[in-house]
């Protein structure tokens, strides 16, 4: 026979043990366990996928433009730009007309200068872009003043 | 008392129960015999080609946006390197604000504040190298996470759980890639997740569709009609750091021995 003073602190033990346990069922979400990769890649929380699936998607693509904007869309489709996706400049659409109703368009000479500040780099197609040395043509001025980037051929200019 | 017979045949069924091979009575599992049926589930792969980036920054601006990281903080999901190889043997390499805003000048960005100019007369090779998640086979950030926070899907995709994440910042020292960083917002572990909402619904990543020149592609590798799967099979293409077994699914043309 044990005495009381070997089981009163076993009671203890025992009871705290149960009390993380239910406190456990509460507290770790249903989906928690060992996956399809076993514990070392596949512990985890598999109703987590569904909050990544549902972010909002911003960026709609030109596609979603050329229906209501399809004069822009079909002048910028006969120049070089065509490649540039309207949302590069224009922002991301998301629920556009609604949400945003007006959509920022950034005309700054920086967003120009991604592609055209030239940079004449051997293996890259960089150097086969037609650039300007930022620091010498007409600095300080928005590309945007004399070029038109929906129509970038030099017959464009304003 | 137990018969001699009945001694007898306990003793035989024993054996019996014994010799049944542990194989035998294995549950089946669905998903195991779907794969060796040979049917063949979704693999996000990504495919990089370093000739034709110009380095513009759009694929990180875009996915700066998708993904609401701040502008401000000096990490990103996605950033583009600049090489610069002299003709002398230096190796030079920047990506100021992770390639955001492009890359306007030849100044070449040395850190804390310093620059240094290169003339192009003196340049061997240039050339741009975008980054991002390897979504890894074998991710490490997975396997030193203590609390089972990141994971990665079916489909390959490596995930935060936001909600489990303890911040302890395991799995950042883990990645040799440099992919993770904590997101000032949620205090949580971040990273590329090949814009897991876009590609589950069937659209490109952000950075894939707002990339000009199709420097970046993104598609199911296991599926033979796929163009990134058939550029992976057939062409000459190279991993990031092959050499730590974590079997990335980020594949390169171009890649220079230089680029880590």
């Amino acid at each position: 026979m044990m005495k009381s003073h070997v089981w009163r602190p076993l009671y203890a033990v025992i009871g705290i043990v149960a009390l993380i346990l239910i406190a456990r069922v509460f507290v770790v979400p249903e989906g928690f366990g060992v996956h399809e990769r076993g514990y070392m890649y596949g512990w985890y929380n598999k109703a987590d996928e569904g909050f990544w699936k549902k972010v909002t998607v911003k960026y709609k693509s030109s596609d979603y433009c050329k229906d209501c904007h399809s004069d822009k869309y079909s002048s910028i489709m006969q120049t070089p730009h065509a490649i540039i996706q309207c949302e590069n400049c224009h922002g991301p659409a998301m629920d556009h007309p609604e949400n945003p109703a007006r959509l920022f368009i950034d005309k700054s000479r920086g967003q120009c200068l991604r592609c055209h500040s030239r940079l004449p780099y051997p293996t890259s197609d960089r150097a086969k872009i037609r650039g300007i040395d930022p620091d010498k043509h007409n600095p300080g001025i928005e590309c945007a003043a004399c070029h038109n980037p929906h129509k970038p051929s030099l017959e464009g200019l304003k | 008392m137990i018969s001699r017979r009945d001694f007898i045949k306990y003793s035989l069924q024993g054996i019996a129960v014994i010799a049944v091979p542990l194989t035998a009575i294995e549950i089946i599992n669905p998903s195991k015999l779907f794969a060796s049926k040979g049917a063949k589930k979704i693999r996000w792969g990504f495919l990089v080609d370093t000739e034709k980036c110009v380095g513009c920054g759009f694929c990180v601006k875009a996915c700066q946006n998708e993904n609401e990281i701040p502008y401000d903080i000096n990490a990103s999901r996605t950033w583009v390197e600049r090489y610069v190889l002299t003709k002398d043997g230096k190796v030079l390499a920047d990506s100021p604000k992770a390639g955001r805003d492009g890359f306007i000048t030849g100044r070449i960005e040395l850190g804390q504040g310093k620059y240094q100019d290169i003339k192009n007369e003196d340049i061997e090779k240039a050339f741009f190298v975008p980054k991002l998640c390897n979504q890894c086979e074998n991710p490490p950030c997975v396997q030193v996470c203590p609390v089972g926070a990141t994971y990665q899907t079916e489909d390959g995709v490596v995930l935060v759980d936001r909600k489990w994440c303890i911040g302890c910042g395991y799995c950042i020292m883990a990645c040799p890639y440099g992919v993770r960083f904590f997101h000032p917002v949620y205090h949580a572990a971040e990273k590329c997740n090949f814009c897991y909402h876009r590609i589950t619904k069937g659209l490109k990543t952000a950075c894939v569709q707002a990339c000009p020149f199709g420097a970046r592609l993104i598609g199911n590798i296991n599926d033979p009609n796929d163009e990134v799967g058939r550029i992976i099979r057939t062409e000459r293409v190279s991993v990031l750091k092959d050499e730590f077994g974590t079997k990335p699914q980020v594949y390169y043309r171009g890649l220079s021995k230089e680029v880590r």
